[in-house]
């Protein structure tokens, strides 16, 4: 039992924080909601150079050939950032479903789409049915899409997408038009199930993840305020009613952490619990993470209901990404229903 | 990063729960269970089995092998707890002694306390309460009142706080747990008179029938006698019975306070056990009411998780610690989560069972779920309340401004 990271995957996110304090401040946020993507292609390049974007992706297709939990401290730093950048959609959830896929059909579209995904020359965006709308395919180069349980890679510039606006102006949805055909069509039946449970199950450990980051951020912005800001003569954070509130904070991301850091461990590792322990890591995740956005909230009070002020940048990522993939209450739901069949087959819990 | 055991790891789980399941006192096997240790015979009770424990050393399988231990790491201890709890096994009468005083004994004993105090700690010949509160020091421990007068010893009168000379005890302590039948007890006293608050404190290590020594059982939320107040008047201790140095009690009881929050008290499987229980029941209940089950269901999945949640913390901050980490104010936390998450766990199961969960059994003691919540309840109270935990988080974590 270790359940320490190895140096170079600190290293790595220390990498990531240098290049995100640097390139990624509100200010630049700011300016990634109000432009044409949501996101920045410079950055996105500077994060493909630095091997982020294509951490996923096989060493033979030019990427790093690097699993989960390689991943997951990456995506963390992602959410204390605020980074705008479709990280999430395309390193943890598109790219994998393109390497896992069996077929022909996806040998073609690794060949095609993984060097260029690697080199940050492409965007992923993945969306299932049940979406309305599908965050980021207005600017991705190759949305993989599930419909009707089958699974298909279809270019951007093949679909219709009418974009949505979202409280979050780094989401950017998109209601996509598009008709399956065989040509779309990488796999289907029982292996497209497979794969869809598996990117279901990454994209909760992975928003779960970025969610972590989230909420350390709010929580760290808030107490820096509780420090400065004085009123009766003393700063607010000397009230208990306020230190309470961070403490809980705090409390509620300190148990997710670990819960997420498995889940990434047992997705690569193929435990057989790997679904459950996704469920548990999105549950806790999202209620840190909207936990420390209401929180941050309260405590900066009306200043904190401003546009002008920054805490909203990170409590509308806070809120947007506990509803996506399945909120908490619906993974509590999950991982209940999956121990209870344990428990009906007298399995040990 | 690897969540598995290892294989000398997963033989140790299974030589564990051989043991256990051969000896653990249950329903099954007839010798469980164990009346409730807060009464005289459920006491005695539970040091026999944990006399019986030690006989096959396994009562403190982390202690070093000289002081009745098996000398593996904290790992295994976690195994080796995950083990007790699936087996049934009973809440341990020792639990001061060994999960509180010893690392403190660990850390702060002389050769001579060590080998004086922990084998009878081990084999549960001594059982151990502890002395800190008094009426007007709760939450507010530093404004402790009881005192430590030094008399002096040899021909010269010694030097304060020699092994030669001796300390006379006064003053009351209470909410000793398990201090209605605990052979000694440690506590803080005041040794400096001139100093305020947690400045000349001195941590005493006191036998329970030491003439002057009174104590006075007090019936708990349950009935019970699971806690005492406890009176010293011109108690006699000598200077061996000092543990660390005269005036800094303070930091050695501290020390106890981040066990008693932190990992050692309150190992996961206390309540990854109870959670298993609580799905169980709760698939009980579904059978039968599945609308008033389904009512349930999110509190019962949520207490589940968070049980997990904090296994899986105790395995990441055991990685932290073998490599050379401590565990400092973050104890905080830790206490406050456990406290509320076990709540959260027999909250669930009070409410699924519903207007049952209030009935006692025919001897008149309350069945597992009950005894368990009426437990859980104390859990945000002792070892320093949840708000003084909060505030140390607040404060010690998170920087804020001391009021």
């Amino acid at each position: 039992m270790d359940f320490a990271f190895g140096e170079r995957q600190l290293e790595f996110r220390a990498q990531l924080r240098a290049l995100t304090d640097k390139t990624c401040t509100a200010a630049e946020i700011r300016e990634s909601w109000v432009s044409e993507t949501g996101w920045s292609p410079v950055r996105w390049a500077a994060l493909a150079e630095m091997g982020v974007v294509g951490l996923t992706v096989p060493e033979t297709a030019g990427g790093l050939g690097l699993g989960l939990v390689d991943l997951v401290l990456l995506l963390e730093e992602a959410g204390r950032a605020g980074l705008p950048e479709p990280l999430l959609e395309t390193t943890a959830l598109g790219v994998p479903v393109l390497v896992d896929a069996p077929g022909e059909r996806a040998d073609a579209l690794r060949a095609e789409w993984l060097p260029r995904t690697a080199a940050g020359e492409a965007v992923l965006a993945v969306g299932t049915e049940a979406m309305a709308a599908v965050p980021g395919a207005g600017s991705a180069d190759l949305l993989i899409l599930e419909r009707g349980g089958d699974l298909h890679a279809v270019p951007g510039e093949a679909t219709t997408r009418v974009a949505r606006r979202a409280l979050d102006g780094a989401r950017r949805p998109a209601v996509v038009s598009w008709e399956p055909s065989p040509g779309s069509l990488i796999v289907s039946g029982d292996a497209a199930a497979v794969l869809v449970a598996a990117l279901e199950d990454r994209a909760a450990m992975g928003s779960g993840a970025v969610l972590l980051g989230v909420a350390d951020r709010l929580i760290t912005m808030t107490a820096a305020y509780a420090v400065d800001r004085v009123q009766f003569g003393v700063p607010i954070g000397s009230f208990q009613a306020v230190k309470h509130h961070l403490a809980d904070a705090l409390i509620r991301l300190e148990f997710a952490r670990p819960a997420v850091y498995r889940a990434a461990w047992s997705l690569d590792a193929g435990d057989p619990g790997a679904g459950c322990h996704a469920s548990m890591a999105k549950a806790l995740a999202s209620d840190a993470a909207t936990g420390a956005a209401r929180v941050a909230l309260q405590v900066h009070g009306a200043i904190g209901y401003t546009w002008e002020h920054d805490s909203h940048l990170w409590m509308k990522k806070a809120w947007a990404l506990a509803a996506a993939w399945g909120d908490a209450g619906f993974h509590r739901a999950r991982v209940l229903a999956r121990l209870l069949d344990g428990v009906e087959r007298g399995e040990a819990t | 990063m690897d969540l598995r055991f290892t294989e000398r790891q997963e033989e140790f789980r299974l030589e564990a729960r051989a043991w256990l399941e051969a000896n653990v006192p249950t329903a099954a096997n007839g010798r469980g269970p164990l009346p409730s240790l807060d009464t005289a015979a459920g006491f005695e009770a539970h040091r026999a089995w944990e006399k019986a424990m030690s006989d096959a050393r396994w009562s403190v399988v982390s202690w070093p092998e000289e002081f009745g231990g098996r000398g593996v790491g904290l790992m295994e201890w976690l195994i080796f707890e995950e083990e007790y709890y699936r087996a049934g096994a009973p809440t341990r009468v020792s639990q001061n002694g060994i999960f509180l005083l010893a690392p403190t004994l660990f850390e702060f004993g002389t050769p001579a306390q060590q080998a004086r105090f922990l084998p009878s700690m081990a084999s549960a010949e001594v059982i151990w309460c502890q002395g800190w509160s008094e009426p007007d020091a709760g939450s507010d421990l530093a404004a402790i009142r009881s005192r430590a007068e030094w008399r002096g010893g040899g021909d010269d009168g010694g030097t304060v706080g020699d092994d030669s000379g001796t300390w006379v005890l006064n003053g009351q302590k209470t909410w000793c747990s398990r201090g209605a039948f605990a052979d000694w007890v440690f506590g803080l006293f005041r040794t400096d008179p001139e100093a305020q608050r947690h400045r000349g404190l001195t941590y005493f290590l006191v036998p329970m029938d030491a003439p002057g020594v009174t104590v006075r059982p007090i019936a708990q939320l349950d009935g019970e006698t699971g806690f005492a107040e406890v009176f010293f008047e011109d108690v006699v201790v000598p200077g061996d019975q000092v543990l660390g140095t005269v005036n800094q009690g303070w930091s050695v009881a501290m020390a106890t306070a981040g066990s008693e929050r932190g990992l050692s008290l309150r190992s996961p499987a206390r309540y990854t056990e109870a959670a298993g229980r609580l799905l169980s029941l709760y698939a009980r209940r579904r059978a039968d009411d599945p609308a008033g089950a389904g009512r349930v269901a999110d509190e019962v999945a949520r207490a589940v998780v968070d049980a997990e949640a904090y296994r899986l913390h105790t395995y990441w901050t055991a990685t932290r610690v073998l490599a050379g980490g401590s565990v400092g104010p973050e104890a905080s936390m830790n206490k406050v989560f456990w406290s509320e998450t076990d709540l959260a766990i027999h909250e669930a199961a009070m409410r699924l069972l519903g207007e049952d969960a209030g009935l006692l059994g025919d001897d008149g003691t309350p069945g597992p779920w009950l005894d368990g919540f009426l437990f859980a309840l104390a859990g945000p109270i002792y070892a320093g309340t949840n708000e003084i935990q909060r505030n140390v988080v607040a404060e010690r974590v998170l920087g804020l401004p001391r009021p």
